[in-house]
């Protein structure tokens, strides 16, 4: 047994070591929130955080976090209110598909906390998700809004 | 020139339907009886509905069905908007919901056909969801009157209160429902004015943004059923290859594994109590495969091919007038480039995946699909229980680009499931088996001749096609005597999906149909994407060799819709105007799917190092159910595009494609986003598509706009291949 804490809930999972965290999200625990798109950390479709960190859980084995937290986009709302992020996604209507949008967005936040307000050349550096709908421009302004409303 | 996917369905009542399906030319000849239905459908919550289109709860909450996929490109948005609009409801009581085709069987397709390709989710269903909503909307009035015993002529509808003029009296929708349920559909059904619309035609918000910010479970990735196992599959690596032997013995006691499976003949899969578990399984599984005279096949094999059919004297011709050749023959100057196209992968986000439940009676699958229809009939096929014990959930789809509409995962989820009936298995494709089993965007290649007279006017033009044919591989009730119409995409003599842009007086073009055994299938913009680059790109030659503008040279030649977007798109570039410095322009008009499309791009090069600032992009689509979806349709499509003009290339080495992810088939991201800025601009005189078009446009613009920078003309695609030291 592992013991995980994802999104301020204890979890003991009964997985290989080896199996990477996106599928004990999926699989094991059920939150599909956080997606698969490539499993060799290209997409940034299954990107979560750990300990605030924004990290492709495709290719974090579960053996390897401990005492870590991690928070997936399911608890990236809290007492019902929307992050400041979703919030500008819904305002601007980022998503197409929705596909790769939950971790656009969690890549997002992560880099908001480390630069409140980035420039472009901060988000193309941070902001590598593939998004095949192509909504990279809304994606960008959403970016600046939510920068903007924080 | 529409295509019609996969589909004959069984048992279909003629009476309510003449389905055009599998005839080619007739677009979707929906001629029916005004489908509203009258075996009265109720909501999943037991309301009875107004028609098949709408349901009103005794709350005014509207629901409306949406019969075509959502697959980001909005139309769940548009069809409810063009609903709500007839039907005259309050917006902010709309909901939507998808109805099975199972149940649109069982209702003699009440709903019409459920197919979302070719750009046509809205052009096609317009006006019969629209009648939907205004039948609903006249039998909501007729109810009040007769409740208020005053004549319906008296009464109007509006937000979702009907009022009776003469006296003011109001009642709202939700109250009047359950009585206008019970009335006989009207049969005659006019429809607004678009001119006076308040609800269609405006930039909406999205109906479907609130749960996808959140990570609710919406796409068939997401399906969770009771003592459900999780398959994964690999199919033999070399097209038309078999399965031989596969050595289960290897695999059976790790960790979660309960079945090792032979898939149809050329595919194996594991079933486990995860899907990590079932693909480690996989992994580790010896397998032998049959790979067949396939495995001899190479890009450089598939290249000579088609470069035999650049001069092969028999082809079928798709466009003609005067006497191209004699005019060639006798032309004061002639210009002629060859130009290539790769094969490309779809790469939607969510990897093809589908689940099923098999019992002797009965078989459901819950899959994203763009055909739920032609899923319905995979499934009836692959479970072999009859049409009517089988059902399709469609979920929301991680992308579909066209490639949603191919049955192969739908059909081997259904027979892993009917080799473990009663377990639901959800089969999911690794990205690496996606990349390597989709059906291709097909591969061309073009030599084009263009003639001058001695007053450098453009008096002939050949292009001929060498390539790849999709209905010859998925549709072949289209060919025409063996002629693939398709081919013609936007280059056509007439009709209303691409008519081909140029007057020129002397005309041919022609296709060679070279087959190369890779499986090829519609991918966004499908052939007018390489149609349009291999003109577009040409006349910007012939535009250079006679020293014209290329926007001058192109409107002497152009017609007037093909024109008007062209010049409305290079205005808001400021074409004739300098570039910001170091940045060059580059045009390209084309017409298909039904709508005329422009785009100006401005590019910058920077050693072997291309960057696209900005791209106008101009259509008319003749009505707009949604401009904002629209412009992010535009901006959609253009990233699509860029990314296969840039990096989108599959290869073969042994029969097998090469690139197998996100590593070997690089696609744009953020950093390389250009600004995207869309024109708009319908006319109202006909309904044209918005999804792919704009695709075509996008390409040849910055291949133009990078010859202006450097001088050099890329005519083999994608551009990271080309060598920026050559000549
Ligand atoms: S699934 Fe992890 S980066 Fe793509
Ligand atoms: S919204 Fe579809 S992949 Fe990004």
């Amino acid at each position: 047994m592992i013991a995980l804490s994802i999104n301020g809930k204890s979890y003991d999972v009964d997985v290989e070591d080896d199996t990477p965290l996106l599928w004990v999200l999926r699989d094991t625990i059920g939150l599909t929130g956080t997606k698969y798109g490539c499993g060799i950390a290209q997409c940034g479709a299954c990107t979560v955080h750990i300990d605030g960190v924004a990290t492709r859980s495709c290719q974090v084995p579960i053996s390897t976090i401990g005492t870590q937290k991690i928070t997936t986009i399911e608890a990236l709302a809290q007492n019902g209110k929307l992050h400041p992020v979703q919030q500008a996604w819904l305002d601007l209507d980022v998503p197409q598909c929705g596909y790769c949008q939950s971790g656009m967005m969690m890549a997002v936040v992560a880099l908001l906390k480390e630069k409140p307000k980035p420039t472009d050349a901060d988000i193309d550096a941070a902001i590598t998700n593939i998004c095949r709908c192509g909504t990279y421009q809304r994606v960008r302004a959403a970016i600046h809004a939510a920068a903007n409303n924080a | 020139m529409t295509y019609m996917p996969k589909i004959d369905m069984p048992k279909i009542n003629r009476r309510s339907f003449v389905v055009g399906a599998a005839t080619a030319g007739a677009g979707l000849a929906l001629g029916f009886a005004l489908p509203l239905g009258s075996d009265s459908g109720r909501a999943a919550d037991a309301v009875p509905e107004i028609d098949a289109w709408v349901v009103v709860r005794p709350n005014d909450t509207v629901v409306i069905r949406i019969a075509r996929a959502e697959m980001g490109q909005g139309t769940m948005t548009g069809l409810a908007q063009l609903v709500a609009e007839e039907l005259g409801c309050d917006w902010s009581k709309v909901t939507t919901e998808f109805p099975t085709p199972g149940q649109n069987l069982a209702r003699n397709r009440v709903w019409g056909d459920f197919i979302t390709v070719g750009s046509r989710g809205v052009r096609l269903s317009n006006e019969y969801v629209r009648k939907g909503g205004a039948a609903a909307r006249m039998m909501l009035t007729q109810a009040a009157a007769d409740a208020w015993k005053v004549p319906a002529s008296e009464c109007s509808a509006a937000n979702s209160i009907i009022t009776h003029q003469p006296s003011g009296r109001t009642v709202s929708f939700g109250k009047v429902a359950e009585a206008a349920a019970k009335l006989e559909p009207p049969k005659d059904v006019p429809l607004k004015d678009p001119k006076d619309w308040t609800i269609a035609g405006k930039p909406l918000k999205r109906l479907d943004t609130a749960d996808k910010i959140v990570g609710k479970p919406l796409y068939g990735i997401d399906v969770r059923r009771p003592g459900m196992l999780y398959a994964a599959i690999n199919a033999c690596p070399v097209f038309g290859g078999k399965l031989k032997s596969f050595d289960e013995a290897k695999v059976r006691g790790m960790p979660g594994v309960k079945h090792v499976l032979q898939v149809g003949d050329n595919a194996v899969a594991v079933v486990a109590d995860s899907w990590w578990r079932a693909k480690k399984a996989l992994e580790t599984l010896p397998v032998v495969w049959n790979e067949g005279d396939n495995a001899k096949v190479s890009s450089a094999s598939i290249a000579q091919f088609l470069a035999e059919g650049l001069t092969a004297e028999q082809t079928f011709v798709g466009n003609q007038a005067g006497d191209a050749k004699a005019a060639l023959g006798g032309a004061a100057k002639l210009v002629e480039a060859v130009y290539s196209f790769p094969y490309q992968t779809h790469a939607t986000m969510e990897p093809m995946n589908a689940t099923a439940l098999y019992t002797s009676e009965r078989c459901e699958i819950w899959a994203p699909s763009q055909n739920a229809e032609g899923a319905l009939q995979a499934v009836a096929a692959a479970s072999g229980l009859p049409i009517g014990s089988c059902d399709v959930h469609n979920t929301f789809l991680g992308g579909g680009f066209g490639r949603r509409g191919e049955m192969d995962y739908v059909r081997q989820a259904v027979a892993i499931a009917k080799a473990v009936p009663g377990t639901p298995i959800k089969l999911l494709w690794t990205r690496e088996e996606d990349t390597t089993h989709d059906a291709y965007h097909p591969i061309t290649q073009c030599r084009m001749q263009g003639a001058f007279d001695a007053n450098n006017t453009l008096i002939a033009f050949h292009m001929r096609i060498s390539g790849q044919s999709i209905a010859a591989a998925e549709l072949p009730q289209l060919l025409q005597n063996g002629k693939d119409p398709l081919v013609f995409q936007g280059i056509n003599p007439g009709g209303a999906e691409g008519v081909f842009g140029y007057n020129i007086p002397n005309l041919l073009i022609d296709h060679a149909m070279r087959n190369p055994p890779v499986p090829p299938g519609f991918w966004r913009g499908v052939n007018a994407n390489h149609n349009a680059l291999y003109i577009e790109s040409f006349m910007d030659e012939l535009a250079h060799t006679t020293g014209e503008d290329p926007l001058a040279f192109r409107l002497k030649y152009l017609k007037p819709k093909q024109a008007a977007v062209l010049k409305a798109a290079a205005d808001k570039a400021g074409w004739g105007s300098p570039a910001p410095q170091g940045h060059y322009r580059g045009l390209a008009a084309f017409m298909a799917f039904g709508s005329y499309v422009a785009a100006c791009a401005e590019v910058s090069v920077d050693g072997d190092r291309v960057r696209v600032h900005r791209m106008v992009g101009a259509t008319n689509p003749g009505h707009a159910a949604n401009p904002e979806q629209i412009a992010r349709q535009v901006e959609g499509s253009f990233v699509y595009g860029l990314s296969a003009l840039l990096y989108g290339e599959c290869t073969l080495n042994k029969g097998r494609i090469e690139q197998t992810n996100f590593d070997t088939y690089q696609v744009i991201r953020i950093d390389e986003m250009p600004q995207v800025e869309t024109i708009v601009m319908p006319d109202g005189e006909f309904w044209g598509g918005v999804g792919e078009p704009t695709i075509a446009a996008a390409a040849p613009a910055v291949l133009n706009a990078v010859f202006a920078a450097t001088g050099k003309r890329i005519r083999n695609m994608p551009i990271k291949n080309y060598d920026w030291h050559s000549a």
